[in-house]
């Protein structure tokens, strides 16, 4: 357990490490530049940017500057904002991205186990199939066009509900319902799946015969071991948020991660690109492994080597 | 499975996928819907999907126009067809990069076994926590918006799931006998691979392969939200929708039937690889389909 611990933290290093030189040299070879506009720009100006910014150094002197700062969570400050630093802009607005993914998964998780075990106690009835066909409509419609559908019924039509942006708590309710409906949908199908598997095995029948009723042994006994697809997917499904999440703060007009993400990307931002890239990274890498803790915690069965 | 005779597990698997009627009918479906799209150039009367009506402008689906026009006059059900050629492609050709990579990375980490494989699958294993939309994001932007572009970002972020499922079917076949007597008989690594070991994993990796179309057309019409799909005049249902819900309150129709293209087609996906699961699936035998 502690060994496991060490590798897995001693990891994190190594890995971050080929994100960020994957990142950087892939966003350097790519044309263009931070300060390349359709504006003309005089010569001297670029060059004096460039020189300010270092970007007229030799490209592994650059890379090299970036690790070691990079290294203290020091990116230096935004080209495209120059007046603030990659580290606030960071800051800022993974706060408002976190707190959309985890009021989404945590929506995901308190209607989608319920209704997966809702619906494997009644496997091949009309509930199981209601329930099932719904998760896969749920899979089947892009966020994208769920949101403006959400926007047009609840907001634009019947007035409940603010349109767009992340100002007070009933500006949360679009976009959180937004980007937890996938996950509702695959995380019923999940716990189903699972359900099924762990009620046929042994134990479970062994719990009956001692007289249980049903829904101790669902509960207690079955629901143990039936869950561990979803947990093991919420490492994938937290990934999958975040990506869900560049969209839904598009729609909205969120100033979350994503945004930033995607503006960087289209200004050459740079650093911004860099510090995004690495936060989500290193988050979305310590999120997997408190993952695995739990998924060992959950099976005793589960050996962590 | 049984590998001496393994027509009898593929004859055996299409007799129970025919008796789930949802999944006949979404195979049928896509099929068809398939077809349509490829043969669209040839299907006589259909408009040009590109030629502008400037005097019709948006017009609600009438006789002439089934599925109604877009604000530049164009046909939406030509639009509709060539669209799904595009999406339907997308989804296929990312999925056969990824089966590609996918299957003869994940069949040598788990046939090699030891630091081959260990070494192998912590790559696996790094690539994974990259946040890879991220990447083909970058891709995109800063290389190209082309369409190979899209096949190979998307494929290229596809593979790791299958090579896990790959390495994982021939880490436990490997200890086979069948494996051993090829051996035996003088077959050379490779062979033994790709002849014995690969074939005896195709189960999973059907299911997995039908359920990663559905994943990357999704993929595509997300990145044509953010404006990095198909470039116009050419459409794919992925950028028709982004257009469609720019203007949804005035004209329906451009959200609506592409709407449902899409969706059928991945809920068709999604059901068919369910039902080919639980066909395939040599534990659920036992009960009935």
């Amino acid at each position: 357990m502690k060994t496991f611990l060490a590798r897995r933290l001693l990891l994190l290093v190594p890995t971050l490490w080929v994100i960020a030189t994957i990142t950087f040299f892939l966003m350097r070879a790519a044309p263009g530049g931070p300060f390349q506009s359709e504006r003309d720009i005089p010569a001297q100006a670029l060059e004096a940017l460039d020189k300010k910014y270092g970007l007229d150094r030799p490209l592994v002197e650059q890379y090299g500057r970036f690790l070691v700062h990079a290294a203290v969570l020091d990116f230096g400050p935004s080209y495209a904002n120059p007046a603030k630093e990659v580290r606030e802009i960071l800051f800022e607005s993974s706060a408002v991205s976190f707190e959309l993914g985890a009021w989404a998964l945590l929506l995901a998780l308190l209607v989608g186990v319920p209704l997966g075990v809702w619906a494997a106690t009644r496997q091949n009835s009309a509930v199981d199939y209601a329930a099932m066909s719904a998760a896969l409509v749920g899979v089947s419609i892009p966020n994208f066009v769920l949101g403006p559908l959400l926007v047009l019924g609840l907001s634009l039509t019947l007035f409940w509900l603010p349109p767009a942006l992340w100002t007070g708590p009933s500006s949360r309710v679009l976009p959180v319902l937004t980007l937890s409906a996938i996950y509702v949908a695959y995380i019923a199908r999940l716990t189903r799946g699972g359900m099924l598997e762990t009620l046929r095995q042994d134990y479970v029948r062994t719990a009956r015969a001692k007289g249980l009723d049903e829904r101790r042994v669902v509960m207690r006994h079955a629901f143990r071991l039936g869950i561990l697809p979803v947990v093991s997917y919420l490492g994938p499904a937290t990934a999958r948020v975040v990506m869900g999440s560049v969209v839904v703060e598009q729609i909205f007009a969120i100033p979350g991660l994503g945004r930033h993400l995607v503006n960087g990307a289209f200004n050459r931002d740079y650093t911004l690109v860099l510090g995004v890239v690495l936060f989500y990274a290193g988050f979305l890498l310590i999120f997997n492994l408190l993952v695995d803790l739990a998924y060992a915690w959950l099976d005793p069965r589960v050996e962590l080597a | 499975m049984s590998p001496a005779r393994p027509e009898s597990l593929w004859g055996d698997a299409l007799r129970r996928l025919r008796r789930n009627r949802m999944a006949t009918i979404c195979g049928l479906f896509l099929l068809v819907l398939g077809a349509l799209c490829f043969a669209a150039p040839w299907i006589p009367g259909l408009a040009d999907p590109t030629r502008p009506d400037f005097d019709l402008g948006a017009s609600a689906p009438s006789a002439a126009h089934w599925f109604g026009t877009d604000p530049l006059g164009r046909d939406l059900l030509a639009r509709v067809l060539y669209g799904g050629r595009v999406s339907l492609a997308v989804g296929f050709v990312a999925t056969l990069v990824s089966l590609l990579i996918g299957v003869s990375y994940g069949a040598i980490a788990g046939y090699r076994g030891g630091k081959v494989d260990e070494i192998m699958m912590r790559f696996v294993d790094v690539l994974y926590s990259l946040p890879y939309i991220f990447l083909v994001i970058l891709l995109l932007v800063f290389f190209s918006k082309s369409l190979l572009m899209l096949f190979v970002a998307l494929g290229l972020v596809q593979w790791l799931t299958m090579s896990r499922i790959v390495r994982g079917q021939v880490l436990s076949l490997k200890q086979q006998p069948f494996v051993e007597a090829a051996r035996a008989l003088g077959a050379t690594d490779m062979r033994v691979v790709f002849a014995h070991l690969v074939p005896n994993t195709l189960g999973p990796v059907i299911v997995y392969a039908t359920l990663t179309v559905p994943a990357v057309m999704l993929q595509e019409a997300f990145l044509s939200f953010l404006g990095l799909g198909v470039q116009p005049p050419g459409a794919s249902w992925g950028t028709l929708l982004d257009d469609g819900r720019k203007m949804m309150t005035l004209f329906p129709w451009l959200v609506i039937f592409p709407g449902l293209a899409l969706a059928g087609t991945l809920f068709a996906f999604n059901f068919l690889g369910d039902g080919l699961r639980d066909a395939l699936d040599p534990q659920s035998r036992r009960t009935p389909a």
